[in-house]
């Protein structure tokens, strides 16, 4: 089975999110990068279906240079090939334009040694969240799409895919010919930790890198500028400490209407 | 113009029950209300200001009346009851978008015969709005991609400034960040955050008129449906949760779960936990509040533990109350609630357990 996984690489996030001066994006100046759980969920549910089926996991960003480390980041978990749609340091390229560029990609272009039974992708990148780039991937290649996926199995032939999710308090699951493109969320699986050898492998692979969409790409949203929201000024009340706050704690649930 | 919502009901679709609009639904109607009455577009027919929600049921027998009267409450003028597709099928449901904004896709659709003419779609305008949920985000993308729109999820705020371009402002890392940006679109697609905008009846309510719409979809456009089964013990979803107590590595086990258990029940609410819960596999994701598990938006959140990484916060911010239960008062949970204990929750959950119990007792 020919799997290929599309990842982003994003800042890590800790304990607050500033700005560069321009309010255009994340200053990244004291921050590392990584690739969002979700990813690093698809990742390992790829190199798991692979283990079990035989095959090989493509792994493929669109992103500056220096995105590298993440590709590297996912062959040491198992991967073994992966391609670089490389832009601009700085360029925000908007979800149509990428769709398009993973397009070419995922149809065996750019050398990525397709074609593929399966693309996998997270729900959405943590950073810009536009929850689409999957599915406009897929009407693309004219495949299946099922989003926000919490559990996939592929029958023994490797012909069809089941993929649930949870909506609401039900499951909902959906029957998928392949190849189709699945987009996963975090708690599919327990992503492994790379291994010493795979690092090592890693290290040494070779990156396709090709050049990705320019600044301009099509008609899409166009962002003007970020914002970090307003923290509520809350000042909290203290209950008290301990036990001893319970009393207080009852009578703040009372007001809340929460006991009666 | 005309602002489409995409309605989303409450409960287990196809339990018989009657089912209610969706909390995220109500949300999004807001949005798209204000869209549709500071619109300074109108459209061919000289329309201004219209508001249409589209609901995947019959609202004749499922949800009743009530369901248009509460749509009419949030100002919706127009109800269109799609019926005939079984179930959810998320590129269906987005083809029966695309033909209520144009005219000339998918000549199989008809209004039912005993259906006075309404007016052509073609001549509204010329918003899609849904809620940015899984089942919203989802048809809307589908709805981008097969008419080369684009799509801005997650929105907080949209306002129309003619000629079809539109000032948004969205969610991005899951509403830590917000942007600022310009869609210029024929027809604008947009989702609305589920925990940002409040949902808000119209001043006044309208009148709704409802359309009964069957189309005859393509076979291949339900070849991806979704099959219902409940999911597990209970199955009280997290997402719409009214309480949710809160566990985090304060917890310090599997079995330090119990009491909050407990507490969920008594205040008839559900136990929500940290990433790092499920990632000492204490309990499963599902139970996930934050970025990339569910985002809550309950009365109260009784936060047992938690410390507050920022990535949680972007889950429970939409929380009306938040009450912090934390051993450091510097913690910022503990700074960001609107009440604080200041203790060990291994030793005040147990005795607000047994307070409300007594409370209860007396009271029966």
């Amino acid at each position: 089975m020919e799997i290929l996984v599309c990842v982003k690489r994003v800042p890590t996030v800790g304990g607050a999110i500033t700005l560069t001066a321009d309010r255009r994006s994340i200053d990244t100046k004291a921050s590392g990068f990584t690739i969002s759980p979700h990813e690093e969920c698809a990742v390992e549910e790829a190199v798991r279906l692979v283990e079990r089926f035989g095959g090989s996991v493509t792994v493929a960003t669109l992103g500056p240079a220096a995105a590298e480390e993440q590709l590297r980041a996912c062959l040491a978990l198992g991967a073994s090939a992966a391609v670089l749609l490389e832009t601009e340091p700085g360029a925000e390229v908007g979800p149509i334009a990428t769709a398009a560029a993973l397009h070419a990609v995922a149809t065996g272009g750019a050398g990525s040694g397709g074609p593929f039974d399966l693309v996998l992708l997270g729900n959405e990148a943590s950073d810009t969240g536009d929850y689409q780039v999957g599915i406009r991937l897929a009407h693309l290649l004219g495949w299946p799409a099922a989003t926000g996926i919490k559990a996939l199995s592929v029958d023994e032939a490797g012909i069809s895919a089941s993929a649930s999710r949870t909506y609401r308090g039900a499951l909902e699951t959906f029957a998928l010919e392949l190849p189709c493109v699945v987009t996963v969320k975090e708690g599919i699986n327990l992503p492994r930790y790379p291994s010493l050898p795979g690092r090592l492998r890693a290290k040494r692979a070779a990156i396709t890198r090709v050049p990705g969409p320019d600044r301009a790409p099509a008609q899409d949203v166009r962002m003007t500028s970020l914002r970090v929201p307003d923290a509520p000024k809350k000042q909290a009340t203290v209950l008290g400490q301990g036990a001893g706050a319970v009393p207080a704690l009852v009578d703040v649930l009372v007001e809340l209407g929460v006991v009666s | 113009m005309t602002v489409f919502c995409l309605v989303e009901l409450d409960g287990p679709a196809g339990a018989g029950g009657a089912a209610g609009v969706a909390e995220a639904s109500l949300r999004a109607i807001t949005l798209g209300r204000g869209l549709a009455a500071g619109s300074s577009s109108t459209g061919e027919s000289g329309a201004v200001g219209g508001l249409a929600a589209v609901v995947f049921a019959d609202p004749g027998s499922e949800a009743g009346p009530g369901l248009v009267a509460d749509l009419a409450a949030y100002g919706v003028t127009d109800v269109f009851a799609v019926s005939g597709i079984d179930g959810y099928a998320p590129l269906a449901w987005a083809r029966v978008l695309q033909w209520l904004v144009s005219d000339s896709a998918n000549p199989g659709l008809h209004a039912s015969p005993d259906e006075s003419p309404y007016p052509s779609p073609a001549s509204w305008g010329h918003a899609v709005v849904a809620a940015g949920t899984e089942r919203g985000n989802e048809v809307l993308a589908h709805l981008g991609a097969i008419t080369g729109l684009p799509m801005a999820a997650n929105c907080t705020q949209a306002v129309d400034n003619g000629a079809g371009a539109y000032a948004i402002v969205r969610q991005r890392w899951a509403g830590l960040l917000l942007e600022e940006a310009v869609l210029e679109a024929p027809v604008a697609l947009l989702t609305v955050a589920t925990d940002a905008v409040a949902p808000v009846p119209a001043a006044v309510a309208a009148s709704a008129t409802v359309h009964h719409v069957a189309p005859s979809v393509d076979g291949g456009d339900l070849a991806v449906r979704a099959v219902e089964t409940p999911a597990g013990a209970g199955g009280a979803s997290l997402a719409t949760a009214r309480v949710v107590v809160g566990g985090g590595r304060g917890v310090g086990s599997a079995d330090g779960f119990a009491p909050l258990e407990e507490l969920a029940a008594l205040l008839g609410g559900v136990v929500g936990v940290s990433r790092v819960v499920t990632s000492e596999g204490w309990r499963p994701h599902t139970q996930q509040v934050g970025q990339t598990g569910t985002k809550i938006t309950p009365d109260l959140y009784l936060a047992c533990g938690i410390s507050g990484a920022i990535q949680h916060f972007a889950g429970c911010s939409g929380a009306k109350n938040i009450i912090a239960i934390n051993t450091d008062p510097a913690a910022p949970m503990m700074t960001r609630a609107d009440y604080a204990v200041i203790g060990n929750l291994h030793e005040v959950v147990p005795a607000l357990v047994i307070a409300l119990r007594e409370r209860a007792a007396s009271a029966g």
